[in-house]
């Protein structure tokens, strides 16, 4: 099938400003897809590229399999959700719903009957009549997806459009997003600093940096597999360890060394691999290294080590510890014994290790 | 030690009493000030002649008379003519009302482009109209002459018309553009995916938002064209004077007797309506920065 949208060799110039560079992206009809990145990565100006919002300095953009470059954004079989929503202020909800159809001359009994399934779909009946400014924060977003919504473009575009709202209705709205999209099977194009968000609304992911992209994938993919430390850091919360270590060729494998302030360096073998460089940046997530006593398996490498800080979070506890000069987190049960000061067995998953070139970052590929 | 501290907020007390009334003594001073000269201007406007003569200047009027307003409105003479104040009020609405009118539109339209369709040179645009601002009439009154001349509008309402249109397009854009500046930059895009246009999305959701600086650019430019007498009188000739160029006729072609009361009721007549515009839109005014919220 064709793709719904296609992005190639995008480039996107502010005079002598690279602001994206060589962006190639491609998502089929259903997908998900998030573009994540730190704020000045490129990933809003991507969306209002897409948008017909900013012009592009090179490539091409297609919608629809239509070529859209440069098409007008009314042409362009799109809606998009604002992160200051853009009401317009001096409407009423139900206009502001209908402004759309208004200006495409849509029939007057159309637009009712589309603003009143759109309202019904969203719950906002009992707002229809009231102004932006007597909505609450999540109602405006609610109406700002109703205007979304009724225009049944092709593509829908949000810009972080959570961003705005308090920690707990920004996941009540995100679970709403997600079934939306499972229930309209549209598709969607999605904005986000927020790499939480990222990982559970999207069915594919778009890791940026510095306008350019770092990784495409799925969460899973980007999750257990970065394509590089950037993406390691990025994703992820807390943060994957990535330690710095030396590999050393032992029979079939490697001895990957990771030196211990005032102790013996930890040993992982690593049987996977043939080819390893001399410096590498082994990554590990914290949920990854268990506590020996309760983690048995193969694979598992158990050492013992000093246990700095413990950190209780509820369902789980963190603990801190000191491998290769980098602070390195464990995620452990909440009812851990774990106590600062004194040594304790954990278990470090080696089916889960990730292997890093320490000098250009990039993700080596084992076997 | 508690009595020390009783007595101590008890002469704080005592202080700032003392200091508020000290202010509102102050304050009343002031507005009395400022209200002499107008109390004198309306006592007079409405006594007759002889009671002028003989009375005092602050006295109130023994035997009230609009004699004096008859005569400032249709029958004092402006030079050899004796129509009063009328034809040249109507002058300066006619002047007045349209200029303020299309003024306040271009500047609507500029700031709007200027704040939110960017177009490169748009500061150094912005910056040159800024700049005509603070140009002093006197330095335009010759070239300006000359341009009314080319274009055949010498002497003629419509040219008086176009030089304060010219003139307060700095001042209307500056308004308008530090508005909309204001308004957020995704309502634009918004409309725009939504299919609107630069008028439609001008029209339908930027001048419903800018009731507030719409009356004050209003307030601004009824102000300043209302009362501007230089231009009124380099630019017009005998039948298209605007009121100011009349009122200084009337006070300075007196024959004989100087009439005072007459005088003062036509400086008032000639004043009146910017103060009826400062009292009725100064509300919606204030209306409008309260209610017209745009966040969000």
């Amino acid at each position: 099938m064709a793709p719904i949208l296609e992005i190639k060799n995008l480039y996107k110039n502010y005079g002598s400003l690279n602001i994206l560079k060589d962006v190639n992206v491609s998502i089929g009809s259903g997908d998900f897809l998030v573009l994540v990145g730190p704020s000045g990565c490129g990933k809003s100006t991507l969306l209002n590229c897409i948008a017909g919002l900013e012009p592009i300095s090179g490539g091409s953009i297609e919608i629809g399999g239509q070529d859209m470059t440069h098409v007008s954004p009314k042409d362009r079989n799109i809606a998009m959700v604002f992160q200051s929503y853009a009401l317009y202020p001096t409407m009423t909800v139900a206009k502001n719903i209908t402004f759309g159809m208004k200006v495409r001359g849509v029939e007057k009994a159309k637009q009712d009957i589309k603003l009143a399934e759109v309202a019904r779909q969203l719950q906002i009946e009992p707002l229809l009549r009231r102004r932006p400014a007597q909505l609450s924060g999540g109602q405006r977003q609610r109406v700002a997806m109703g205007r979304a919504l009724v225009r049944d473009p092709k593509l829908f575009l949000f810009d972080e459009p959570l961003s705005n709202l308090d920690a707990k209705l920004r996941v009540e709205m995100r679970t709403e997003i997600k079934k939306l999209h499972q229930n309209l099977g549209a598709s969607m194009v999605y904005v986000t600093h927020d790499q939480i968000e990222a990982m559970t609304l999207a069915t594919k992911i778009v890791v940026m940096k510095g306008g350019v992209v770092q990784q495409i994938g799925t969460p899973a993919e980007i999750y257990s597999k970065p394509a590089n430390l950037f993406v390691a850091d990025f994703m992820g919360s807390p943060a994957m360890n990535l330690i710095p270590a030396k590999a050393k060729k032992n029979g079939s494998g490697y001895n990957v060394i990771i030196e211990r302030a005032g102790g013996e360096p930890l040993v992982l073998h690593e049987k996977r691999t043939k080819k390893l460089p001399a410096n590498v940046v082994v990554g590990l997530r914290p949920e990854d290294i268990g506590d020996a006593q309760y983690r048995k398996g193969r694979d598992l490498h158990v050492s013992s080590c000093q246990v700095d800080v413990v950190e209780p979070a509820g369902a789980d506890t963190f603990v801190l510890m000191s491998l290769g000069g980098k602070e390195v987190t464990a995620r452990l049960h909440a009812e851990t014994a774990a106590t600062p000061g004194t040594d304790m067995e954990f278990a470090f998953d080696m089916k889960k290790l990730s292997y890093f070139d320490a000098d250009t970052g990039a993700r080596l590929e084992l076997g | 030690m508690t009595d020390d501290i009783h007595s101590a907020s008890q002469t704080n007390m005592i202080g700032k009493l003392a200091l508020r009334w000290g202010l509102y003594i102050l304050l009343c001073l002031f507005a009395l000030y400022y209200l002499m000269p107008l109390f004198v201007m309306v006592t007079t406007s409405l006594k007759s002649l002889d009671e002028i003569r003989t009375g005092s200047l602050v006295a109130l009027p023994r035997d009230v008379t609009f004699a004096a307003w008859g005569t400032a409105w249709s029958s004092a003479c402006t030079g050899i003519q004796c129509e009063g104040l009328r034809p040249y009020f109507w002058n300066s609405v006619m002047l007045a009302v349209p200029a303020v009118l299309i003024s306040t539109l271009i500047g609507a339209i500029n700031g709007y482009v200027i704040a939110k369709w960017r177009f490169k040179g748009a500061n150094l645009i912005f910056s040159l109209m800024l700049f005509g601002c603070f140009i002093p009439f006197q330095v335009v009154l010759l070239p300006m002459a000359r341009m009314l001349g080319l274009m055949g509008m010498a002497g003629s309402i419509t040219g008086l018309i176009f030089v304060h249109v010219v003139y307060g397009i700095g001042f209307t854009t500056l308004f308008f553009r530090n508005y909309y500046v204001t308004i957020p930059t995704e309502l634009v895009k918004a409309a725009k995916v939504d299919g609107a246009g630069f008028f439609r999305i001008l029209w339908e959701i930027f001048l419903p938002l800018s009731l507030p600086i719409i009356v004050v650019t209003i307030i601004w430019q009824f102000t300043q064209i209302w009362n501007d007498f230089l231009f009124g009188v380099s630019f017009s000739q005998a039948g298209t004077q605007p009121v100011t160029v009349a009122l200084n006729n009337i006070v300075n072609s007196t024959t004989g007797v100087k009439e005072y009361n007459v005088d003062m009721a036509s400086a008032i007549i000639a004043a009146l309506p910017t103060l009826v515009v400062y009292v009725v839109a100064g509300k919606y005014f204030i209306r409008g920065l309260t209610a017209g919220s745009v966040k969000g």
